[in-house]
């Protein structure tokens, strides 16, 4: 799958984007980030507080709930701030 | 129908847009452009987004804007990269046959960019840089629209 990260979250991931093949166990977002954030450092900083992110699963704005699969574009990012 | 989304560094003619946007059957065109607000020691905004998501959200918008109004043309075009005050940031365009649809039709449109368009702003101020929070007032102007 491809991961994503914008703004902040890819400021403190270090990162815009890397390819990763679904974890084992991994069902939904919420699976993922548990995954993320043992790698500890800046992910861990990143998901600290996960009320102030938001995903996209496939480009569509979703909830921590959604399920994943082998293949999904994930994207992890602060609430938008356009216009 | 025609539908214009784009996202571009360069500044943009609103009159310009306006003249693509106008049909034989057009009676109103409503437009909004948004601009970089004087704000004390800021420097610049810079405009990040979530290329083809972007284009697609907004599309998803324009689209259930057309299921609320009998609308005969969009146009959103959204800048990115450093920007400065003064500088335009977005323009939303909207034709229709009476001033009601546009109007109206343009709003829902900016309310709902500003909440569910990826786009991140960070702002340049001579203490340093930081990320735009968003704003809750944002979040209850694309609400109320909710049910109608």
């Amino acid at each position: 799958m491809t991961l994503l990260y914008f703004a902040w979250v890819r400021q403190k991931t270090g990162r815009g984007e890397e390819q990763l093949a679904l974890p084992a166990g991994v069902k939904t977002v919420s699976d993922l980030i548990a995954v993320l954030t043992q790698r500890g450092g800046g992910f861990v900083d990143a998901f600290a507080d996960p009320k102030r992110i938001r995903v996209a699963v496939n480009q569509e704005h979703t909830s921590f709930d959604a399920a994943l699969k082998e293949g999904d574009e994930v994207a992890f990012f602060p609430p938008v701030t356009g216009g | 129908m025609t539908v214009r989304i784009v996202i571009q560094r360069d500044d943009f003619d609103i009159s310009a847009e306006i003249s693509k946007l106008d049909g034989e059957d057009t009676g109103a065109v409503a437009t909004f452009t948004g601009k970089v607000r004087k704000d004390g020691d800021l420097v610049a905004l810079t405009l990040e987004h979530y290329p083809h998501m972007t284009e697609r959200e907004i599309g998803r918008i324009v689209e259930d804007a057309q299921g609320r109004w009998p609308l005969l043309g969009v146009t959103i075009l959204h800048r990115i990269g450093r920007l400065l005050p003064g500088d335009r940031i977005v323009l939303v365009a909207v034709a229709a046959k009476h001033r009601g649809a546009a109007f109206e039709a343009c709003q829902f449109l900016m309310d709902y960019l500003k909440t569910r368009a990826p786009f991140w702003k960070e702002e340049e101020r001579s203490g340093g840089r930081h990320w735009v929070a968003a704003r809750h007032s944002d979040d209850a102007a694309a609400e109320r629209w909710r049910g109608t």
